[in-house]
């Protein structure tokens, strides 16, 4: 038994069985929160828990699994292609709230974590929180967070802002279409996104695109208002 | 091969990224930077999109699958999260509604002033 936690063939078999159980539920209750990453994570902790295995031993096979987010995030290249046309008639007015929301959400996240009195490693893991997971990991690694705790910030940001999205639109009432997309996929990358495909051709392409523009913006973004305010 | 050639061409791209972060020490991370090459050499059509198709199929298909060990990982941090999660709770929320509220108003406002502005250009070069 031992040998065979000790080989890699552990942390890849657990963790593909657990996200495709994950992935079941999620489809089936159709529930935002029930979120297969989270899902699949926590069934994953609980076994380890359970049968006094340690992350290291369990990472043997999950980083084979890790390895495939930098070619992935490589490739997000592709819908950012083949939407970028989208781009070419309101450039300005997207590129500017993209750069000014995701800006509002750095002063937010630095000010309330004042107030809360967060320690700064957790204030640095949350700043890249509404990035996809891909960047917010390799952001949170370069700016000196917990990849760890940003990936999971970054699927909690993106449940918030898939169960919220309506509500806010209706409250600040953002009816454009091209506003609610840039909006979604800023604020909650791909889980936005699933929302923004939800409301409409128009909105889930301008999603899709706004999670790729605003993760490289974010990713200039946040080391520059890090500096600005000495964190 | 076809798979091969493809996956051959994305790490490609992405060593390339890796390697410049590296070489000067950019604080943008090597896989953006292999991101924003793979979207320049599609625009100049140095790279097709025929080229890397089931690659990135295949990749952003299982994205959320990828993820998960790192995930796994926050169980090395359980104590310290455990006395703060609340507060995480509070600020992740709070946050991501301010992010949306402040970008799809700002997109709206911006979109309305300028093609306001440019009917306003219009009428003038009419009259």
């Amino acid at each position: 038994m031992k040998a065979y936690l000790n080989s890699p063939l552990f942390g890849v078999t657990i963790t593909i069985v657990a996200f495709l159980i994950g992935s079941y539920i999620n489809k089936k209750t159709k529930m935002a929160i029930l979120n297969p990453i989270l899902l699949s994570a926590f069934a994953i902790i609980f076994i380890l828990n359970r049968f006094d295995i340690d992350y290291e031993t369990y990472n043997l096979g999950g980083r084979l699994i890790s390895f495939f987010i930098a070619p992935a995030t490589v490739v997000l290249a592709v819908p950012l292609y083949k939407n970028i046309r989208l781009l070419r008639k309101k450039w300005l007015p997207i590129l500017i709230g993209i750069t000014v929301g995701s800006l509002a959400g750095l002063v937010v996240i630095f000010v309330l974590c004042k107030l809360l009195r967060i320690d700064r490693i957790m204030l640095i893991s949350l700043l890249p929180k509404s990035t996809t997971a891909a960047i917010s990991m390799e952001t949170s690694e370069e700016i000196g967070g917990i990849p760890s705790l940003s990936v999971a910030f970054t699927a909690v940001t993106g449940i918030c802002g898939n169960i919220l999205g309506e509500y806010i639109f209706r409250i600040f009432k953002i009816n454009d279409k091209v506003s609610r997309g840039v909006s979604l996929g800023t604020a909650s990358h791909v889980l936005g996104t699933a929302k923004a495909m939800e409301m409409g051709e128009t909105e889930g392409a301008l999603s899709s695109l706004s999670i790729t523009v605003a993760g490289i913006i974010s990713v200039f973004l946040i080391p520059w208002f890090m500096n600005l305010l000495g964190i | 091969m076809k798979g091969l050639r493809q996956l051959c061409i994305i790490l490609l791209i992405l060593s390339l990224g890796e390697i410049l972060q590296l070489r000067f020490n950019m604080s943008v991370p090597g896989t953006i930077l292999g991101m924003i090459i793979l979207l320049f050499l599609l625009m100049i059509k140095v790279v097709k999109l025929k080229n890397i198709d089931s690659i990135s199929t295949t990749l952003l298909n299982n994205f959320a699958l990828f993820f998960v060990p790192a995930n796994v990982g926050i169980m090395v941090y359980f104590e310290q999260v455990k006395a703060v999660w609340v507060k995480l709770l509070i600020v992740i929320i709070i946050s991501t509604i301010v992010v949306m509220a402040v970008t799809g108003l700002t997109v709206q406002l911006l979109d309305r002033a300028i093609s306001k502005q440019k009917k306003g250009g219009k009428h003038e070069s009419l009259s």
